[in-house]
């Protein structure tokens, strides 16, 4: 109670401030700070904690892994466990599925709904209610409600085991469609209408004035299509049979210690750290417009 | 609507023909073709389908399995979505003042949104691990209790609901700072001045302004946890031990592909199609009424 008082009346002091001008030193300000940084932190070293734990279970040898009490420090074979993990679960292949797949879903959802949205708002043609509607009703329903019968289709189309039945049922899905309409409505005519006097036809205008705009839109969906298409898990697993075609995601399923196999679950967690290594530094990297794709996806 | 509209008469169709093809294959196509299954059962041999009417409506509604796969969903997402909600708020109320790094501090909270659940699972699977684990370690200091998710059910939930929490709990935190931050201190200080408490300012004022960042998480977290889950149980527990964490879409997944029962499975599909229906008109009912925009 008391350090929430000590936070509210900061705030307040802080705008009375703003408006008069003049920072008043108070220490009840400084403690507010205090507490704030000391709430953050213990929550970002929560956080970080299995992560670490994770990490340092991948450098340990077998027998530092089932020794109690565990050792939270880092150990030395590390490179022995990751060499075991690649070798062990192909993890070479795995990636790169893993790294098609999300740039297929990412980059081919994007360049769908970019045209689609294109067509919704710059163009009028009849039927354009009804495709309007076939479109924006399946951000009510998502892939996990449907997967029997969405096998069904892969199978007739002869594409289980590919890279099409890996990537494409996954673009079937109007969240970017809606972005760029959403984003595009926010133009201005005027804009159009110059391009028109330039004597810019429509694919013109959409390649050298709406794209460029659309920068920011396009990487916020990019990110959060990326993460989508690399952690997904429930479609690779039913549409794949062979090794060499699963994603990294459940292909080191192997690799995690069952009751009664060996607990190597060094090797176990080297896998789970390159499995989860890209995803998170396209986050980090892109965070600015990963926020944003975040808000804007759910709108 | 648009003033400037190019006249074309065959573009706009070449437009969204991409779009359409896919919505048609693989939306439209199968999930129509859910309703057309799971009206059939499959023949002994697996080799025809046999007409069954409502019959694998009746006998999932008869199914007391299938009934726990119900509650153990909705106990799951309810767990992960307002303990997720409720600490995060929490916290970020105790934290929001004007503070420097904030920027750094977002860094370090969005990253694990990055992990799949799956392997998310499997750190945490490793953390609660009964031999080996740090967490039932420490635990055998406190109480005799053997905190084995192998063997309880409950422990296996907990294990689970743990993990997504863990995944998704960072970016909660951010958003109710950004949030909180948004509030102008003007507002609370007015209501400090006419005598509100804390706790009154809290309910009264903060909270209602962040109804947008509650919303907008709720959905968000409830989506997830339904539906992006699964790798999650997976890998994990297998829905078990027993079916203690068969959530829904894990059901459909086994009874459909490992039983191999696609009508069983199908009509399954279609009662979480119903739900998922029945929970968008929910929300959309409740973002008119309660949300303050």
């Amino acid at each position: 109670m008391a350090v929430s008082t000590r936070a509210a009346t900061a705030g307040g002091t802080v705008a009375a401030a703003e408006i008069i001008g003049r920072v008043p030193a108070t220490r009840r300000r400084d403690w507010s700070g205090a507490i704030a940084h000391a709430i953050l932190i213990a929550s970002v070293v929560m956080l970080a904690f299995p992560l670490y734990y994770a990490f340092v279970i991948s450098t340990q040898t077998l027998d530092e892994v089932t020794s109690l009490p565990p050792k939270l420090v880092p150990s030395t074979h590390m490179l022995q466990n990751y060499a075991d993990a690649w070798t062990r679960a192909k993890m070479g292949r795995l990636l790169l599925n893993s790294a098609i797949v999300a740039l297929a879903v990412a980059i081919g959802k994007i360049a769908i709904s970019l045209l689609s949205a294109f067509a919704i708002v710059y163009f009028n043609f009849p039927g354009k209610q009804l495709v309007f509607w076939m479109i924006f009703i399946t951000l009510m329903l998502p892939v996990p409600v449907r997967i029997v019968s969405t096998y069904q289709v892969i199978s007739v189309l002869g594409w289980v085991d590919t890279y099409w039945g890996l990537t494409v049922p996954l673009m079937a899905s109007a969240t970017g469609t809606f972005l760029f309409r959403q984003f595009y409505q926010t133009i201005p005519d005027s804009l159009a209408e110059a391009a028109q006097l330039d004597g810019a036809g429509p694919l013109r205008f959409l390649w050298s004035f709406l794209l460029p705009l659309s920068k920011a839109n396009i990487a916020a969906l990019f990110v959060i299509l990326f993460v989508y298409g690399w952690n997904d898990y429930l479609w690779p697993l039913i549409v794949t049979n062979s090794p060499e075609m699963r994603t990294a995601v459940i292909g080191i399923d192997s690799l995690i210690p069952r009751t009664s196999q060996l607990p190597e679950w060094n090797v176990a967690m080297a896998a789970a750290m390159m499995v989860l290594l890209p995803p998170v530094v396209v986050i980090v990297v892109m965070q600015r417009w990963f926020v944003k794709g975040l808000i804007e996806t759910e709108k | 609507m648009k003033r400037t509209v190019f006249p074309n008469r065959w573009l706009p169709y070449a437009l969204v023909a991409p779009q359409l093809a896919v919505t048609i294959a693989f939306f439209f196509w199968p999930a129509f073709d859910s309703l057309r299954l799971s009206l059939y059962r499959a023949s002994p041999f697996g080799d025809r389908l046999i007409f069954i009417g409502l019959g694998n409506f009746e006998r999932l509604l008869a199914d007391p399995a299938y009934f726990r796969s119900v509650a153990t969903s909705f106990v799951f997402s309810a767990l992960v979505t307002v303990l997720g909600l409720a600490v995060a708020l929490l916290l970020a109320a105790l934290a929001n003042a004007k503070i420097r790094g904030l920027a750094i501090y977002r860094t370090l909270l969005l990253w694990p949104y990055g992990i799949a659940p799956a392997i998310a699972g499997v750190i945490w699977l490793f953390v609660f691990h009964p031999s080996f684990g740090v967490l039932p370690y420490v635990l055998s200091f406190v109480t005799a209790y053997q905190f084995n998710w192998f063997l309880k059910g409950w422990v296996a939930l907990t294990l689970i609901v743990v993990a997504a929490i863990w995944k998704q709990f960072g970016y909660n935190l951010a958003f109710y700072l950004a949030g909180l931050q948004a509030i102008p201190g003007s507002v609370l200080e007015a209501a400090s001045v006419d005598g509100a408490g804390p706790i009154r300012r809290f309910f009264a004022i903060t909270f209602p302004l962040l109804s947008p960042v509650t919303f907008f998480l709720f959905t968000l977290n409830m989506t997830f946890s339904f539906f992006e889950t699964f790798g999650l149980v997976h890998a994990v527990t297998q829905g078990g031990p027993g079916d203690a964490t068969s959530i829904l879409v894990f059901r459909a997944w086994k009874d459909g592909f490992e039983g191999l029962q696609l009508g069983y499975s199908a009509a399954q599909s279609v009662l979480l199609m119903l739900l998922v229906v029945a929970l968008t008109a929910a929300q959309f009912r409740f973002a008119e009424k309660k949300v303050t925009y």
